[in-house]
């Protein structure tokens, strides 16, 4: 497990629960409750499929040396036998490299693994292993068909004219650039298995802000008028700039904050350090927001006036 | 003020149960189910249940971002391992040829009777045009896949090309070059074109069917037919009918997309796929016998009558095997 190390204050207005260009999947699981996880990007799935189609194009050239060392090592091997061999590896790896390894690592592949990605179910059931061998037989069309088109067209349309050979190319680009056009990153195969690669989820429970640390001095009286000027929005991007201890800027960004909430309630009680000052902010604050959430009131940010 | 909030309190008290089911999960992604003793294994699905719970809870009282974070990510870790595929590949390998797939054929006999129909169509057009105008041979038949045979070719090489004799290397070579160039991509592409709409897949098979019926039209027209048949039976039942499976499942894929009938159009093809999958990875396997049978048995066996009960032989125990299997523990 890697314990990541404490990511330093975003700005006041940055987001909090995924990057710009993230998109989050809701699965609901057999028992009924909804998890959140990361759709995986374009980008990591093309660097996935790059490193697997590497390590297939590796474990055809283990052969191809294992073959050459056998001939070097006396046995007789003609080349037509040596080709073929070669051509039946090729067929297997290409047919059953992704399906036996998501069969064998649920879902993962390698590649996958390397770069954290997962195929799952998208409607939140298991993964069957008919949906695995759906959604990677269809490389085919994805990723093959295309290629051979590409670069030698004369093998798919043989005597096609060029116009009719540049259609063609273009609607089976289309099935496999389909990642690209729809939010969830899903292509053909994902389609036709009712798959969606995430990205594997980590986190780390850090200590808890209010228990850990209460106020070093006497707790510090802050009113409930005080208190209702922010919301959750605010509480936990005031979370994030605790938890950036011992990182760069550290200490400027609580100053700022410290200083911020100090005018925005008027603050005149006993003068006190800022960061004990802000955890005693935070741990009131959060009691606050907190009991009033048992009675179904949610403040979601200062702007929100209705809870 | 109290110190204690009551989310903090929630927490300390379950806190346990998430370390400890991190734990498992580490050792779990790193080396596998297998590598839990059966202790462990008994507490997982349990500290999973218990951590959704504790992750809704802490949704509906909580306000401690680094903890609903760390729960969401321990419950789909933990779903991930709980949910994931769990079959050893040998046990999903005989389950698969067991009842798995000779039920998805079932399950698709109109589609495998469709797209038996459009290859024997696609024959019977090959073979009646290609009689009419022996010169459409070429229109039919790529010029590699022909080998150098054609109308123009003498009775004696066209006998030859039935009962060559092969050392073993060009058997295997045989072997690899039927499935990798030929039937076994041809059926693939069968099932992975479904996806757009059919047609293409419908296509493809008339148009294989029009290579057979011309390789057919032009042994006839010398006189061997029998001998072409006797050739062509003994793996070809079994290729064909791997061609038709693939078109099968290219065929229902296709309709699941263009006609979706009551379901949401996307789930039926995630439905429909995931069964024609199964179809498409048979017949794979099909491709393979076939391939035996054309790369080993043909060379070693020439007399016709032993060929043609290769052929029936090989009907009857495929189309039984397909149409019975599995079906008692239904």
């Amino acid at each position: 497990m890697t314990a990541a190390p404490p990511r330093p204050p975003p700005g006041p207005r940055a987001p909090r629960r995924a990057a710009a260009g993230e998109r989050v999947k809701e699965v609901v699981t057999p028992e009924g409750v909804p998890i959140r996880f990361t759709v995986a990007l374009a980008g990591d799935r093309a660097a996935a499929f790059l490193l697997d189609q590497a390590l297939m194009v590796l474990a055809l050239a283990a052969v191809g040396l294992g073959v050459l060392g056998l001939a070097l090592s006396g046995v007789h091997v003609a080349g037509d036998l040596a080709l073929a061999i070669l051509v039946l590896a090729w067929f297997l790896v290409r047919t059953f490299y992704f399906a036996f390894f998501e069969l064998a690592w649920q879902g993962q592949t390698p590649g996958k693994r390397r770069l954290r990605l997962r195929a799952v179910d998208a409607r939140g059931g298991p993964l069957s292993a008919e949906a695995i061998i759906a959604r990677n037989l269809t490389r085919e069309l994805e990723i093959y068909l295309p290629v051979i088109a590409l670069f030698s067209p004369e093998a798919i349309f043989p005597g096609a004219p060029g116009w009719a050979r540049l259609g063609a190319l273009l609607w089976m680009l289309l099935f496999g650039l389909l990642p690209l056009f729809n939010r969830d990153r899903l292509r053909v195969g994902d389609l036709v298995a009712g798959t969606i690669v995430i990205r594997t989820p980590e986190a780390v429970l850090l200590e808890d802000l209010s228990a850990a640390r209460p106020a070093a001095a006497a707790p510090v009286p802050f009113t409930d008028a005080e208190l209702d000027v922010y919301g959750v929005y605010e509480l936990q991007v005031l979370e994030q700039v605790l938890r950036g201890r011992g990182t760069t800027g550290h200490a400027e960004a609580v100053q700022t904050v410290a200083g911020t909430i100090r005018r925005k309630i008027a603050w005149d009680g006993p003068p006190i350090a800022d960061e004990p000052f802000l955890e005693a902010f935070y741990a009131a604050l959060r009691g606050r927001l907190e009991r009033r959430l048992l009675l179904g009131k949610r403040r979601e940010s200062k702007h929100d006036r209705a809870a | 003020m109290s110190v204690t909030l009551k989310s903090a309190a929630f927490r300390a008290e379950r806190e346990a149960g998430w370390r400890e089911l991190e734990g498992l999960l580490d050792t779990v992604e790193r080396r596998g189910l297998a590598s839990l003793d059966p202790r462990a294994l008994a507490r997982l699905p349990a500290l999973y249940r218990a951590a959704l719970s504790s992750l809704s809870v802490a949704r509906a009282i909580s306000l401690d971002r680094n903890v609903l974070d760390y729960l969401e990510s321990l419950c789909g870790r933990a779903y991930l391992a709980v949910y994931g595929t769990r079959r050893h590949l040998r046990g999903a390998l005989a389950d698969f040829f067991v009842r798995r797939f000779p039920r998805a054929v079932r399950a698709h006999r109109w589609h495998l009777l469709v797209s038996w129909a459009l290859l024997l169509a696609g024959a019977a057009a090959g073979f009646a045009l290609t009689r009419a105008d022996p010169e459409r041979f070429y229109a039919f038949v790529d010029a590699a896949y022909a080998q150098g045979r054609g109308p123009t070719s003498s009775t004696k090489a066209l006998r030859d090309a039935l009962y060559a004799r092969e050392g073993a290397a060009q058997m295997l070579q045989t072997f690899a070059m039927f499935l990798f160039s030929n039937n076994a991509r041809v059926g693939l592409l069968c099932f992975a074109i479904g996806f757009a709409g059919a047609v293409p897949a419908a296509l493809l098979l008339f148009s294989n069917g029009l290579v057979l019926g011309a390789f057919g039209a032009l042994y006839q027209s010398r006189g061997l037919s029998l001998d072409f048949w006797g050739w062509l039976l003994p793996h070809g039942i079994t290729e064909l009918t791997a061609v038709a499976l693939c078109g099968a499942a290219g065929l229902a894929v296709g309709q699941a997309l263009v006609f979706p009938g009551g379901e949401e159009r996307l789930a039926g093809l995630a439905r429909r796929g995931r069964e024609a999958g199964v179809l498409a990875l048979g017949a794979v396997a099909l491709f393979f016998c076939a391939a035996l049978v054309e790369g080993i048995f043909r060379q070693l066996v020439h007399a016709v009558p032993v060929r043609y009960a290769v052929a029936l032989g090989s009907l009857g125990v495929l189309y039984a095997y397909l149409f019975t299997s599995g079906r008692a523990d239904r």
